[in-house]
């Protein structure tokens, strides 16, 4: 989990501001943190949190992650508030601007924003409270160790007098900063495990709430950006004057990708980009599609592979066993599709920039902004505004640059806006993959030996071609099937990069979705040619794996596997670790004869360790399932002519209230520090509810997305 | 361009605008009313509804002109202090994720309890199935809404 590397001399400086009150920041040592924290090599993912605590006792905890539904500007303040000892009503949130270097890494992604963070998060709630202490004691004269905190105040036990901690702030700042201040245990934790109302829950009930597209400045100008469909394509001509003919439109020009519209507003710049009759020069890729992409695919996996994990000698193993299992698994590209298209509002202006932008890398944003108008990070002002969906997408900063561009060209603050079309045409798409599976048993059903190869586009390949430009691994593609948790004997679990035009990205979960789906659906096939119950197969390669027995077990009892069901009904089983969780999902899914189906439940254990906020948990939880359905069931990205064929939400469809299914989250018990929430609950759905179909229909699904011409006898 | 005349949340504005351009950017780009969203521009997503004399209403797909002296209800006018039963359930069941669909979803929510007052889980189906959420609140919308209907 990567804590340890922080010293505690670089954990905590306080920042005494006159007047100010009490100021506590947490401070990382950026550079070297990034490549521990994690999942994508280039995605700095670090804690930060500020508190402060003015005159009139109002605490601001400031926080430094996006806000993208994960409730993070809660259960943040949360940690901070509990050992703090402060009032949950006195608590206010602040959000970051980005620093390159105040508050470390500001990236969110990786489920990482608590289980990265949370020691740091008590030790600065902590610090300021043995602060509030000493200046109480100080106060009345007497001993540190007879007074303590409660509810935003400090109280001198044996005499009942007390003081809030507003009125012992400034004293409070001029002491010395406790170096390891004590943390609570965990007993006493009065916020900490309890699911507090969202801070933002009001304002996304009242219109209020600010994201991206909210944000207008005077003198404002409108923008939306078309860039050729075709991936490398380029504008060859439009037609300007027409444009600039709709009433509002003020400008088009080319930018560094693609064509701008300017105007007074929204719908002035997309009648003006309609207008336009933009020319593309589509460029070599539109010889693709996606049968070629599938058949690239096919024929690079065939050869040579680069190895991810071997142990015991597969080859040898196979050749032994009497017969050798084979299928191949197989995934689409998808797509973000936050409900709020990319946007971005900036303005460039005496060589400084300011931008507000639903993010989640403001410090990318800022380099990103700094680089393309060759000016000092210093001069690039970010505020991150609430996010209208995130889920990776917004772990690019291409639109940013839309944004800065057309600001920097007009001179005006600029809110660019991308349509639906746009946003769906110009993602970064959840890479497709195929996956090559063999395994061995014995003649008594005890397993021989595993094989997967993962051929799939790399996203680091992507990133820095260069350095994978002879196929090198990218571990994170093969996050999910490397670290397979079943004792085979022997081993192999190796990747071949399949890079094309097409931009692939961090969906959520990651690699885990789609080496989830392979695991857990060969290892199911496993199970029934066993002739065994598919959670007792497992468990009997899970012998040293507690938390994944636990997970299968809470799933087991609470989902009732053994009750029976009826016709046409199946019941299916899958699970999955991943970013510091583990999670056992069962799905039941009802069939009928022309092979359309429901999935009419879903019951899912999650061990994340300690619950922080149980109920925000449970809305992660619900989310990935409802995300993983829709991937399962319907959004499929193609390719036609090198361009992306779905335009809108009727081409790719989201799930509906119609069809989701119930859902029941259940939390096992843990002292275990927190692991993530946002993510884990992804990858198990897809299998689950292709081994529940299995079940119900004795067809194996190894194709996704799912549908019912597959299931028809 | 023309004059348009329409009352939003019950005031009375006056706004020069082309004919064909959707209620959505009036609401948002000239009036500055944000809390209704773009979401597709198509009328796939819901995003946009709003009570247009009454009945919920895609924005999006409502050209200004077609609107003209019409009773416009956005969900900045739904209350002015939260107290709608469906804000309330909204509250106490947690349904926003991120937020971002979740107007179109209240909005649509209440004229469906205007319509039906006590919902079945099918009634619910029915009227707020196309409204999208990325999110997946879903589960939590049925829940609201039934409490909501409780207090109605």
């Amino acid at each position: 989990m990567g804590q340890s590397a922080v010293s505690r001399r670089d954990f905590l400086k306080v920042s005494s501001t006159a007047g100010a009150g009490l100021m506590i920041g947490v401070f990382l040592p950026a550079k070297e943190r990034l490549v521990a924290a994690g999942l994508a090599p280039a995605q700095p993912f670090e804690p930060n949190a500020f508190l402060a605590i003015s005159p009139d006792n109002a605490v601001t905890i400031t926080v430094a992650k996006s806000e993208m539904g994960q409730h993070v500007r809660t259960s943040i303040p949360m940690i901070v508030a509990d050992e703090l000892g402060a009032d949950w009503s006195q608590i206010q949130v602040a959000q970051a601007d980005a620093h390159p270097d105040k508050y470390g890494s500001q990236g969110t992604g990786g489920s990482g924003s608590i289980r990265r963070s949370f020691e740091m998060l008590r030790k600065a709630g902590a610090a300021a409270r043995e602060m509030l202490l000493e200046a109480g004691a100080r106060e009345w004269g007497v001993s540190k160790s007879e007074c303590a905190v409660s509810k935003g105040t400090v109280v001198h036990r044996s005499s009942g007098r007390e003081l809030t901690f507003g009125a012992l702030a400034s004293k409070a700042a001029a002491l010395p900063v406790p170096d390891d201040p004590p943390l609570k245990d965990p007993k006493d934790f009065n916020l900490i495990g309890k699911s507090m109302p969202g801070k933002d829950t009001p304002s996304r009930v009242n219109g209020s709430a600010q994201f991206g597209i909210d944000i207008r400045l005077p003198d404002m100008l409108h923008a939306t950006v078309v860039r050729c469909p075709t991936f490398g394509g380029k504008a060859k001509s439009f037609n300007s004057k027409a444009a600039k003919g709709v009433s509002g439109v003020t400008d088009i020009f080319e930018i560094e990708e693609g064509v701008a519209v300017v105007g007074k507003n929204t719908w002035a710049v997309i009648q003006g980009h309609r207008a336009a009759n933009i020319q593309w020069d589509h460029g070599d890729f539109a010889k693709w599609d996606s049968d070629r992409i599938k058949s690239m695919m096919e024929k690079k996996g065939g050869g040579t592979a680069v190895v991810a994990r071997e142990e015991g000698n597969v080859a040898e193993a196979h050749k032994k066993a009497g017969s050798v299992f084979e299928a191949q698994y197989e995934v689409p590209f998808t797509h973000h599709a936050t409900m709020e298209p990319m946007n971005c509002v900036a303005h460039v202006r005496n060589g400084e920039c300011e931008i507000w932008v639903p993010t989640q890398v403001p410090q990318r944003v800022q380099t990103t902004a700094a680089e393309h108008l060759g000016i000092p990070v210093e001069k690039v002002r970010v505020h991150v505004t609430l996010l209208g969906g995130g889920f990776g997408r917004r772990l690019w900063a291409d639109f940013v640059t839309d944004a800065v561009e057309i600001s920097q060209k007009t001179g005006k603050p600029v809110k660019m806006l991308w349509t639906r079309e746009e946003d769906m045409a110009h993602d970064f798409y959840r890479p497709t993959s195929i996956h090559k599976l063999s395994a061995a048993m014995t003649k008594k059903n005890r397993p021989r030996s595993w094989s997967h190869r993962v051929v799939a586009p790399s996203i680091s390949g992507q990133l820095r071609p260069e350095r994978f430009s002879g196929g090198q691994l990218d571990r994170s593609a093969v996050n999910g099937a490397s670290n397979i948790p079943y004792e085979f004997p022997s081993i192999l679990v190796d990747y071949v990069m399949t890079n094309t035009k097409v931009p692939v990205g961090w969906w959520r979960s990651v690699y885990n979705s789609q080496n989830a789906f392979a695991n857990e659906g060969f290892i199911d096939e496993l199970a029934h040619m066993a002739g065994m119950n598919p959670l007792r197969f497992r468990m009997t390669l899970l012998r040293n794996s507690p938390r994944h027995l636990g997970v299968l077990q809470l799933a087991f009892e609470k989902s009732g596997w053994n009750t029976k069901l009826g016709e046409g009904r199946g019941r299916g089983f899958a699970m999955h670790e991943s970013f510091g969780s583990w999670v056992a999902n069962v799905a039941e899914v009802t069939v009928k004869s022309d092979g359309t189906f429901t999935v009419d439940r879903i019951v899912s254990a999650i061990d994340c360790g300690l619950a922080v906020h149980p109920d925000g948990i449970r809305m992660q939880m619900e989310s990935s399932i409802i995300y993983g359905l829709t991937s399962t069931l319907k959004g499929e990205i193609t390719i036609k002519r090198g361009a992306v064929e779905q335009s809108n939400f009727h081409e790719f469809e989201l799930l509906r209230i119609d069809e989701t299914p119930e859902m029941e989250i259940h939390i096992v018990e843990s002292d275990e520090p927190p692991g993530g929430a946002g993510e884990p609950g992804l990858p198990p759905v897809a299998p689950a509810v292709a081994n529940a179909i299995f079940d119900a229909t004795g067809k194996r699904i190894r194709k996704l997305p799912i549908r019912p011409e597959d299931l028809r006898a | 361009m023309a004059r348009y005349s329409l009352t939003i949340n019950g005031k009375k504005q006056s706004v020069n605008v082309p004919d064909d351009i959707p209620l959505l950017w009036v609401l948002r780009d000239e009036l500055g009313l944000t809390g209704t969203k773009f979401g597709c521009g198509r009328g796939l997503c819901g995003s946009c509804t709003i009570h247009l004399d009454g009945e919920s209403t895609r924005a999006c797909m409502t050209p200004v002109e077609y609107a003209d002296g019409s009773e416009i209800t956005t969900i900045e006018g739904l209350s002015p202090d939260l107290s709608h039963p469906l804000q309330k359930a909204w509250l106490a069941e947690e349904v926003p994720q991120c937020g971002y669909c979740q107007s179109g979803q209240i909005m649509t929510a209440a004229s469906l309890l205007e319509q039906n007052s006590n919902p079945s889980d099918e009634d619910i189906d029915v009227a707020m199935k196309m409204n999208l959420c990325r999110c997946g609140t879903y589960q939590r919308i049925r829940k609201a809404i039934h409490r909501a209907a409780k207090e109605v």
